[in-house]
């Protein structure tokens, strides 16, 4: 009986010890930023990383029949062009803070995961407006 | 040793509070059905009225648990080691449920359920150390040895709560900071938003207080058994 939960014990230890040395310390910078990367290129060549801004706006080319997102990530300072193969999510549009995952391949960076930042401030539409009509506006807006 | 009488039904507090936790229970699901949706997120937002009140019971259960170890600490009494136990109980499941709301708000906002961002990883840490709280206590028979490593994990664990709260500040992260920023003051948030948020983290508060108080009861009938 004691032994199982000293089993129990351990596989805890040792997921928090993979967690805080493994996971989090790999990812206390959890995305950079394209200036960043560009700053030091040699130390991430042929890693993956993750790449943190903006969708650069008027950049979004979306090809349909070959599920090809290309866009531009900016910080305002760098650029960095992006390939997303598959669907861009939900809440993905120009201006919007975005993660990807991947890697550099002749210049463009790969993105193998595609993840949208959203802000902290929440705001109901204007005043007057129905959740049906909302709910059209959000989805012509995508 | 002088048996003190335990108590085998909850007592009247107890029951206001589960009584009117559960009674507006409904109304706070109803007033987040009804309050706005958001400009970007669309209807998705009304997984903030679960999120947050379960991610704020989590953290306040620990504090309790925090409080109740060291009360222990000094005065050796057990029932503040009953108190500590139940409010860690409750956290871990109120904790649980943050996350999978978190991870079910995620998938279609962010794209993905779960990413090692700072936030997700340190409330994960969190998770796994109370687990680990209950993982020791089933590990020690001798009941006063127990109930003082308990509440040195008690009181070290609860480290962690500031920790996973400040994540979002002090480390890049996906998640988004506070809507209702506890140090600075600032709110983000649409006033009728705001309000059934507030509504519903005092409902869940409400619950706290009840289950972790009938909790306790059940702890002290359990220890009366164990020492008969």
């Amino acid at each position: 009986m004691r032994g199982k939960y000293l089993l129990g014990i351990l596989v805890i230890l040792g997921a928090l010890g993979y967690m805080v040395f493994g996971g989090l310390g790999r990812n206390l910078v959890y995305f950079l930023t394209p200036s960043e990367y560009l700053q030091d290129q040699a130390r991430y060549q042929n890693r993956s990383v993750r790449l943190g801004g903006l969708v650069k706006p008027g950049t979004v080319q979306y090809d349909k029949d070959r599920l090809e997102l290309r866009f531009v990530l900016t910080d305002g300072v760098a650029e960095v062009p992006v390939l997303h193969k598959g669907t861009p999510p939900g809440m993905f549009k120009e201006g919007q803070g975005v993660v990807v995952e991947g890697r550099f391949q002749e210049g463009v960076f790969q993105g193998t995961n595609l993840l949208v930042k959203h802000s902290e401030a929440y705001q109901a539409p204007k005043e007057g407006w129905t959740p049906e009509e909302v709910r059209k506006l959000i989805e012509e807006a995508q | 040793m002088l048996k003190t009488q335990t108590p085998s039904r909850p007592d009247a507090l107890t029951w206001v509070f589960l009584g009117l936790g559960l009674l507006l229970l409904p109304l706070g699901l109803y007033l987040a059905l009804a309050a706005p949706p958001d400009v970007n997120q669309g209807y998705l937002v009304r997984i903030m009225y679960l999120h947050v009140p379960t991610a704020w019971v989590g953290y306040l259960a620990f504090f309790v648990t925090f409080l109740y170890s060291l009360l222990y600490l000094f005065r050796q009494d057990p029932r503040h080691d009953r108190v500590a136990l139940a409010s860690a109980e409750i956290g871990l499941v109120f904790m649980g449920l943050a996350l999978v709301t978190g991870m079910l708000w995620a998938r279609p906002t962010w794209g993905v359920y779960w990413t090692w961002e700072p936030r997700l990883t340190t409330t994960a840490i969190l998770f796994a150390v109370y687990l680990g709280y209950f993982l020791l206590r089933g590990a020690i028979e001798d009941p006063e040895l127990r109930r003082k490593a308990a509440a040195a994990v008690g009181v070290l664990g609860f480290l962690n709560v500031p920790i996973s709260y400040m994540s979002v500040k002090w480390w890049r992260s996906l998640h988004q900071t506070q809507s209702i920023d506890l140090t600075t003051g600032r709110i983000h948030m649409d006033p009728a938003m705001l309000q059934a948020l507030l509504f519903n983290l005092l409902v869940f508060t409400l619950l706290y207080l009840g289950f972790t108080r009938f909790r306790a009861m059940v702890a002290a009938l359990e220890e009366a058994k164990e020492e008969a």
